[in-house]
């Protein structure tokens, strides 16, 4: 909201500049965005008349004229089309200086020629003066401006625009007067509250008001005006407070009810009254009722809106915005005047739900005074005839539900546990006085305190003691250091926290990257294409990131080709967070962790060979992973199909035999698609798997000897080295201590769809010595083993 | 025993001449082994008269340590040589870059988050989280944000369907947290919060770390304090820190939390908008409301909640200027945190 600093020192003009007015605002909740002149800084420029205007002897556009400035008359060349014989504007004199930005040159008026004529000033445009941003001809001054007199004292342009950003609960500060209680309380400065100018009906006409919706709407005040002038022009005192208040001039029914809305915050609509037919009914809309607003646009109303309606048809969504068809034009003589109190709830979310944000629904959702309707009808009845003439007839008030009044118990005790300081009871009572409030009874630990019909925000003792606060001064209130009781807390071994595992893939030279949760659906799609549905955003900020993602992978493919098209080619990345599924009991969100793997194996280095990155670089770094929890927790490869990935270099990880994760290179096909250059390796696995540890438990190391043998045969290619593995496990006996594969070769030196695998495998016995023939023995039936169950060969 | 003199000579030579230890060894058989041509001189001492024996003896004995002195300091000569040798072809330019993995590292998002927790876990806090997805109850009417409440409009909220949404902070957390369990609690949230909004100060997805402390003696005060504590802890500087009164439907009463300029150190600058103050957080003391929606007794218990930017932190401690970069993912900005 943006007011005018003059006005409201029209109500409270307590002795501070206006940068301690505003640091007082901003201080005490009512948060000030932006301070403005009103109009550039200049001297020198008075109002002038145009005595004469003839053309210019060498100038199709320009005209020469005769200015009078109450003493002198001077020659001035001037090329606004508007210029006229009588026509009071203002005269920047020879010696005028204009200053449009501090610290950028001003405009000096000199004495000059202009096309060979002499031209002693300027006649100025409203925008060339800074009151505008944009004008069309020179500013027209009313006919009671004397010539002569400074513009800025005729204009009062000594003042300042302030443009208040309000927190949703201070709806009683959206005018002047309320903005001017909170001044007064701030300052404890006594504000000017003028009566009530009751203005007289002389004629007897009246529309009958019926309220249907009682408790949407408790207050409805109606009253015809008749014979009214829209010629009139709004004189330039009210055009001006409205300009600066952010609010251009339209005519003297819209002014005058613009007027109110920012003097008293109370907003009020004009019907043109020849067309009403009936009466008035506040009702919510019926089944397939439309309306045409002001605007133009046609809405069809939801059968929640608070409508005025007459007796045939809507004219009005309440409190949001006036129909088209019954609205004041420019033939409109007879209105009828509404200043009503919409309950909040009955407002709250309309104008959003069609896409409107008006002055009158801002104030209602937040709330209005639900006492104020009749001051606003007799101040907008009063400027009204005072401007554009006319008769107007009595008030019609009806009544429905109206709100009870706030009464609240503040307990002193309260005021110290809650802010942590004692503050004295006189100040209480004059901080809420001055809000408004009454005391309305004293115990001798509590105050009864009646709470204002326009502070919708108060309703429990907490808000009083937020009142209190906030006027004393948070910054003046105490500071502790928040001791609290200590609490000594276990932290499980058997659980890593999520901030071990990112800093071990760090350690492995991955890159943690963020994406966003919601993603492109085709992309999606590429990610998740066998699971479920998709969940989707009713309301995306674009197409690209409609739904949420299934999987981290998709972040990181477009992370991948973000990065490769910005000549990145080694890339190692991951990414932990939430995915999203939906799934017959409801929508799932699981913690996952995912990485990619791209380029070359090794960083760009002197000695290092050019070999790219395959399956057992990203398998190793996952292995590594999974072993930060202990080994004993068990996890196993198996060979899986998942259309994200290669359907040959692809497995599940399972974990205690569920399967937790995906291990592989992406599918070529989804390569080729993306667009991405090189082999890609990624994996994605359940966090609770990975972040499982196990309590260590030692035992005691063997004192005797290990006993080490390789084992080195050719065996059909389709038999994994987990099938081999298992076999030999079940062979070797309980005092094997370590298997492992350390050679693995295919080529030249073996048969087409053979492999030879060499087996390293070690023993070693708690309480004795392990006998050569024992070995002996368990090697040989691994060999029988291999040779029955798989046709492999020993290799000599 | 001119036999002994020349031989003597000869292996005094050899050595002298010997290129290698190998060579050296073999001279050393050669005159000294157990069939070397000294150790025979000495074996023939038999056939000499008795007499002759003794001084026979003493001078192949003489000429035995000679020769091997002889070999003793040659070798010492030939293996420090081969040593140096070695050592100079061994030599490599020791300031060629080592070979290592590159180096990973954390999102800022991630370090800020990290940093901010640590902060809070020295004094006692718990981390808590919570689904992203939430129903419209835990993120908005457990926080006293009824449907026609305007704040909601401040809220710009993605719909996954009627009633439910993509969290638009990490307060929801805190509420499930009060639901099943007992106060005192003191935790804080850190998240993905998302808001349906994007231009040049705004991500529809960003990351608060909100707090909660709920305990039976409770105060304004120890919210400030324990806030300013804070500010001065993440950015390792005391600088001033202040309070203005705002309104969430959640607290009461409630504050914004502008901490002095660290760019300018309260001067004015472009970053704090010359005013030389920055806008950092929002808290207050929680809303009676919101505790008895909890099953809290609010008769016996207070509490206080804040809330943070991490993004804004983020950009205010390392100098990032531009919001979107950090969702953007370009690898050459992200490796500046490394």
């Amino acid at each position: 909201m943006k007011i005018s600093e003059k006005w409201l020192r029209e109500w409270v003009d307590p002795d501070i500049q206006t940068q301690q007015l505003t640091e007082l605002l901003t201080m005490a909740g009512l948060e000030v965005d932006s301070v403005a002149p009103v109009a550039h800084q200049f001297t020198n420029v008075v109002v002038g008349v145009v005595q004469s205007a003839v053309a210019h002897p060498d100038a199709d556009k320009l005209r020469v004229c005769q200015v009078y400035d109450g003493k002198n008359t001077y020659q001035v060349v001037c090329g606004a089309a508007n210029v006229r014989a009588n026509l009071k504007v203002p005269f920047a004199q020879v010696g005028a200086e204009i200053i449009a930005e501090p610290g950028k040159p001003s405009l000096k008026i000199a004495a000059t020629k202009i096309r060979g004529v002499q031209s002693n000033g300027m006649l100025c445009s409203a925008q060339e003066l800074g009151i505008t941003d944009a004008s069309d001809g020179l500013l027209e001054l009313d006919d009671a401006a004397q010539p002569g007199t400074d513009i800025r004292q005729f204009l009062q342009l000594e003042d300042k625009s302030i443009e208040l950003d309000l927190t949703p609960n201070r709806g009683d500060c959206l005018g002047i007067m309320g903005l001017a209680r909170e001044v007064g309380a701030l300052t404890r400065h006594d504000v000017r509250i003028p009566e009530i100018a009751v203005v007289k009906a002389t004629i007897n006409d009246q529309f009958p008001i019926k309220i249907s919706a009682p408790d949407a709407c408790p207050r409805y005040l109606g009253r015809v005006v008749r014979g009214i002038n829209l010629d009139a022009k709004t004189p330039e005192w009210m055009r001006e407070k409205l300009r600066r208040c952010g609010l251009r001039s339209i005519d003297p029914i819209v002014d005058v009810t613009n007027f109110v809305l920012l003097e008293l915050g109370h907003p009020m609509h004009a019907f043109d009254f020849a067309k009403l037919e009936g009466n008035i009914d506040v009702r919510f809309a019926r089944p397939d009722e439309t309306l045409t607003l002001l605007d133009g646009k046609e809405v069809k109303l939801a059968p929640e809106t608070l409508l005025i309606a007459d007796a045939n048809k809507a004219v009005a969504i309440a409190g949001v915005m006036g129909g088209l068809a019954t609205a004041v034009t420019e033939n409109t003589t007879d209105v009828f005047l509404e200043c009503a109190y919409f309950a909040p709830i009955a407002v709250a979310g309309k104008a959003r739900a069609y896409g409107m944000h008006t002055d009158a629904s801002h104030r209602y959702e937040r709330g209005v005074d639900h006492q104020l309707q009749q001051r606003a009808m007799q101040r907008a009845t009063e400027l009204l005839l005072g401007i554009a003439g006319g008769a107007a007839g009595p008030v019609t008030e009806t009544l429905g539900n109206l709100p009870a009044m706030v009464s609240i118990e503040l307990r002193y005790r309260a005021i110290n546990q809650l802010l942590g300081i004692e503050v004295p009871l006189a100040d209480v009572r004059d901080i809420l006085t001055r809000l408004g409030m009454h005391i309305a009874a004293e115990a001798a630990n509590a105050l009864t305190v009646a709470v204002p019909s326009y502070r919708f925000d108060i309703t429990i003792e907490a808000d009083l003691i937020e009142e209190l606060a906030r006027v004393y001064g948070y910054n003046r209130l105490p500071k502790t250091p928040g001791m609290m009781r200590q609490v000594l807390k276990a932290r499980p071994e058997t659980q890593l926290s999520l901030t071990r595992v990112r800093h071990h893939l760090v350690s492995l030279g991955y890159q943690e990257v963020v994406t966003y949760s919601f993603i492109d659906p085709v992309l999606s799609k590429t990610v998740n294409a066998t699971a479920g549905q998709p969940i989707v955003l009713q309301n995306p900020i674009s197409a690209d990131m409609a739904v949420m993602r299934p999987s981290i992978l998709a972040g990181l493919l477009a992370t991948l080709k973000y990065n490769e098209n910005r000549q990145q080619d080694r890339i190692r990345i991951f990414e932990t967070g939430l995915v999203f599924n939906q799934t017959a009991d409801g929508i799932r969100q699981t913690g996952q962790i995912a990485g990619l793997i791209y380029g070359r194996k090794h960083p760009n280095n002197w000695s290092n060979n050019k070999e790219l990155v395959d399956y057992f670089d990203v398998k190793g770094d996952i292995e590594n992973l999974l072993d930060l929890g202990g080994k004993a927790n068990g996890y196993a490869f198996h060979p899986a199909q998942h259309p994200t990935f290669h359907p040959g270099q692809c497995a599940a990880v399972s974990s205690g035999g569920q399967t937790v994760g995906y291990v592989g290179a992406l599918h070529p096909a989804i390569q080729r698609e993306l667009g991405i250059d090189r082999a890609t390796y990624l994996f994605e696995l359940a966090l609770d798997a990975v972040l499982k540890a196990t309590l260590p438990k030692a035992v005691e190391l063997s004192r005797y000897p290990e006993v080490h043998r390789d084992l080195a045969f050719v065996i059909d290619e389709n038999f994994s080295s987990d099938q081999i593995q298992a076999l030999i496990r079940k062979q070797t006996g309980e005092f094997l201590a370590d298997l492992r594969i350390f050679d693995v070769y295919q080529g030249d030196a073996v048969a087409k769809n053979k492999k030879s695998i060499a087996l390293g495998l070690t023993w070693q016995h708690p309480s004795r010595t392990l006998s050569d023939d024992e070995i002996n023995t368990i090697i040989s039936s691994c060999v029988n083993a291999l040779h029955d169950k798989f046709n492999a060969e020993l290799r000599t | 025993m001119a036999d002994t003199d020349s031989l003597l000579a000869e292996a005094l030579q050899a050595i002298t001449n010997s290129s290698d230890e190998k060579s050296l060894e073999s001279l050393r058989v050669h005159y000294l082994g157990k069939k070397g041509s000294l150790t025979a001189q000495l074996k023939n001492l038999g056939q000499l008269p008795p007499e002759q024996r003794p001084a026979a003896g003493e001078i192949i004995n003489v000429a035995k340590r000679s020769i091997q002195e002889a070999i003793d300091t040659r070798q010492i000569t030939l293996a420090s040589a081969s040593l140096a040798d070695k050592l100079s072809r061994e030599s490599i330019d020791v300031t060629l870059p080592g070979r290592r993995q590159s180096a990973g590292g954390l999102h800022p998002i991630t370090i800020t988050i990290e940093k901010i927790t640590s902060i809070f876990a020295s004094a006692g806090y718990d981390v808590a989280e919570g689904p992203e997805i939430e129903d419209d109850y835990h993120n908005f009417e457990a926080l006293n944000i009824p449907g026609h409440h305007p704040a909601r409009a401040m809220h710009d909220t993605f719909y996954v369907s009627p009633g439910t949404v993509l969290r638009t902070h990490t307060s929801p957390v805190q509420v499930r947290v009060m639901e099943n369990g007992t106060p005192p609690f003191r935790m804080i949230c850190p998240g993905r919060v998302y808001r349906c909004d994007s231009d040049l100060t705004h991500t529809p997805m960003f990351h608060q770390v909100e707090g909660l402390l709920i305990d039976e003696e409770v105060s304004f005060a120890d919210l400030k304090g324990t806030v300013e504590d804070f500010l001065h802890a993440y950015f390792e500087e005391e600088m001033p820190v202040r309070f203005r009164p705002s309104y969430f439907p959640f607290t009461e009463p409630s504050a914004e939390v502008d901490m002095g300029c660290v760019a300018c150190n309260g001067t004015g600058c472009r970053i704090c908008g010359q005013s030389g103050w920055l806008e950092v957080m929002g808290c207050g003391m929680v809303h009676p409301h919101v505790l008895e929606l909890s099953n809290i007794d609010s008769g016996k218990y207070r509490g206080f909640a804040f809330g943070m930017g991490v993004e804004r932190l983020a950009m205010l401690r390392y100098g990032v200027s531009d919001l979107r970069t950090y969702f953007e993912n370009d690898l050459r900005f992200l490796r500046q945190f490394n």
